[in-house]
């Protein structure tokens, strides 16, 4: 073996310790950050998107029921094994103080199961012994209607759509076909409309409100410009919950706006501004401008002068030049700016929840309504769902063209 | 942009207009937050003007109250350890993805970023469902983890901009030097990257002391932080004391600005002086 051979050999070798080295400190670096973001992230949201389906617990409380109910083919009433396993679980799950739970889940269902199943368990010691198919239609006559034990059965499945279809407004019928809800209980997809619908709108004010303030700042002199950049940075770092409370003072009845307005004599009663769509929409839009304008300005301040007065000096007039040379440069900014607002406005609580009514509020405030007031985490993580998928279909039609981690961040 | 000699008069209106336009926009952009301070001044109850007087009342009746009192120490406690977390994981993390290169890098920077992208409804929900079953919902371990989870994206965000154009020759010129590689780090890489380490955690600090949403489902009465006894301040009874909050939370937002404009602009300084020399 020549020299030559082993000389490169060990190269090799050296080389390829040397990558193998790199690779190691790089997982050292990046493993623990991507560790806790697994464990205290990642795996989280997978049991919140898991939970809006998981019915597991119904099985806990009505196991013999659900043993009972798996041979019975859904025609009219089951036999009297059924009721027997209905009794013998709410005889264990009464006492436990589970009963409720499971009544409350059925429910979401069918109305009036909640009642059926505390009323029935509290009666379980005096039912006396089997059989049971009349002694509990005696108790309710609800136990007598097919459409109960439809729903128990569907109830009772590990899995269930129930959730997920009520947070857009649909249910399953007697025939367990997937139907709209009546009109007078549909209220998700007009919900979700209106998220949608006011995020646009904030996003199309922000825009109109933002160009010319990002393009005033990209023309003007040094010391102008610093001045507008330190007010919006200003704004942008002021915290959230300062700047809606602000409004609220602002926009009040007895607030600068209306004052300054009656004293003109404009108007002879305060107008309603705040705690209604309005308020939304101006706090709305004065929260997110930043994130409209910065990514604008640092676009805008690339743009060379010379181009529009080339324009000009070809003959476009004014107008002509600003859209068709000046606009089309800028897109790249504005595409930034309306997915930065859109997708955060979508999932806006605080301010919706601080300055508006209750037809203003978005899907976020009815999360948080489903886990504070309802205690209906199944409800909650469905609507999360939804809310999930809103933003990042966006995301993903439109982050694509759009770089958000090179957006500048003040 | 001055108005041209020659200019028409369509030009000149549409000079001024446009001035006074984008004058309105900046005046709706920060007249409100600028009408709270005088108004924690008032010595009066009312929460609009006139003012019946000034006082410094409000301001003693945040440090007076322990309410408050403790939101502010809650708030600090959780804003400086997630801080401090967020940045070390952010920063190694950083300098490891700006170093390696391997297939689906750009997914993985997307994952990690993904927290300040998912509505914070859905972050609170996941965190409290999650630590329903673990016991660390009203913990401050709890919310310190979900705001180093918040405030880390921001640290990554930066640390990787000021990495961008770090020259990788003066690591190796410290390793072939004999430096070990922890003290190229803390020598020769930190202090150049410096700036960005900081901003990124001032950016951590300021979403744990602005962060509501989590707070508010995660975090009982006995780690209400100053967001979150703001929140119920202003939903319940709307009281001078959350102005002189609110003005204190101003002061500190322009600070903070300050201080990270005087960070970019000695960032600048040093990268022109970098490419004149260079």
């Amino acid at each position: 073996m020549a020299l030559q051979d082993v000389a490169d050999r060990s190269l090799h070798d050296k080389l390829r310790r040397a990558e193998r080295r790199k690779k190691i400190e790089a997982v050292s670096l990046i493993g623990p950050l991507l560790l806790i973001m697994l464990i205290f992230y990642f795996i989280p949201i997978g049991m919140m998107l898991y939970r809006s389906v998981d019915n597991s617990q119904m099985r806990e409380v009505l196991p013999e029921t659900a043993k009972a109910l798996v041979h019975w083919s859904g025609e009219g009433l089951p036999g009297e094994s059924a009721y027997a396993a209905v009794v013998a679980d709410m005889k264990v799950a009464y006492p436990a103080r589970t009963l409720a739970g499971a009544g409350r889940r059925l429910n979401f269902d069918q109305v009036g199961f909640y009642s059926l199943l505390l009323k029935s368990g509290r009666k379980m010691k005096k039912l006396g012994g089997p059989p049971y198919k009349e002694k509990l239609i005696k108790l309710d006559k609800k136990w007598g209607n097919p459409q109960y034990w439809t729903v128990m059965k569907r109830g009772l499945k590990n899995i269930t759509l129930l959730y997920l279809l009520r947070a857009v407004d649909l249910r399953y019928d007697d025939k367990n076909n997937i139907v709209g809800v009546p009109e007078e209980q549909a209220i998700y997809a007009s919900i979700i409309q209106r998220t949608v619908y006011i995020s646009l709108s904030v996003t199309i004010l922000c825009l109109l409100i933002g160009y010319p303030l990002a393009y005033f700042m990209a023309t003007s002199s040094a010391s102008v410009r610093n001045l507008l950049m330190i007010g919006l940075l200003l704004v942008f770092w002021t915290s959230l919950l300062v700047r809606t409370l602000s409004w609220i003072l602002v926009l009040q009845d007895k607030g600068v706006v209306n004052s300054f307005l009656l004293s003109l004599g404009i108007i002879s009663h305060p107008l309603p501004l705040v705690f209604n769509r309005i308020g939304v929409y101006i706090a709305m839009t004065h929260v997110l401008l930043p994130f409209m304008v910065l990514p604008l300005y640092s676009v805008m301040a690339g743009i060379p002068s010379y181009y529009v007065r080339a324009a000009r000096s070809l003959g476009a007039t004014p107008i002509a030049a600003f859209f068709k040379v000046y606009t089309p440069m800028t897109l790249p900014g504005i595409g930034a700016g309306c997915l930065m607002v859109f997708i955060q406005a979508l999932g806006y609580y605080i301010t919706p929840a601080l300055v508006g009514g209750p037809k203003d509020q978005m899907v976020s405030y009815f999360v948080a309504f489903f886990v504070n007031e309802r205690v209906n985490w199944s409800m909650a993580s469905s609507l999360g769902v939804v809310l999930l998928l809103m933003t990042g279909s966006f995301y993903l039609i439109f982050g694509k063209r759009v770089n958000i981690t090179n957006m500048k961040l003040g | 942009m001055a108005l041209p000699a020659h200019a028409t008069t369509g030009e000149r209106i549409w000079y001024y207009v446009f001035r006074v336009l984008v004058a309105v926009v900046f005046i709706y952009l920060v007249f409100p937050i600028l009408t709270i301070i005088p108004l924690s001044f008032n010595s009066g109850e009312f929460l609009h003007y006139p003012l019946q007087g000034v006082s410094l009342r409000w301001y003693h009746d945040v440090v007076a109250s322990g309410q408050w009192a403790a939101a502010v120490k809650n708030s600090l406690i959780v804003g400086v350890c997630s801080m401090i977390l967020a940045t070390a994981l952010g920063t190694t993390a950083a300098v490891g993805i700006n170093r390696a290169k391997f297939p689906g890098k750009q997914l993985l920077v997307a994952l990690l970023i993904s927290p300040m992208m998912i509505p914070l409804v859905i972050s609170a929900l996941a965190l409290y469902l999650f630590f329903a079953k673990i016991g660390l919902n009203d913990t401050y371990l709890g919310i310190i983890l979900a705001h180093t989870i918040l405030g880390m994206p921001f640290v990554l965000i930066t640390v990787s901009a000021t990495l961008q154009g770090f020259d990788y020759s003066l690591v190796n010129a410290g390793a072939s030097l004999g430096a070990a590689p922890l003290p190229v780090f803390f020598r020769i890489v930190m202090p150049l990257i410096l700036p960005g380490i900081v901003s990124g955690a001032m950016f951590a600090f300021a979403t744990s002391l602005d962060e509501v949403v989590v707070v508010l489902f995660i975090a009982g009465p006995a780690h209400r932080t100053l967001p979150l006894q703001m929140f119920s301040g202003i939903r319940e009874h709307l009281s001078p004391t959350i102005l002189a909050v609110a003005t204190m939370l101003i002061v500190f937002a322009g600070l903070l600005m300050l201080t990270l404009e005087f960070l970019r602009r000695r960032n600048e300084r040093l990268n022109a002086a970098a490419n004149v020399a260079g």
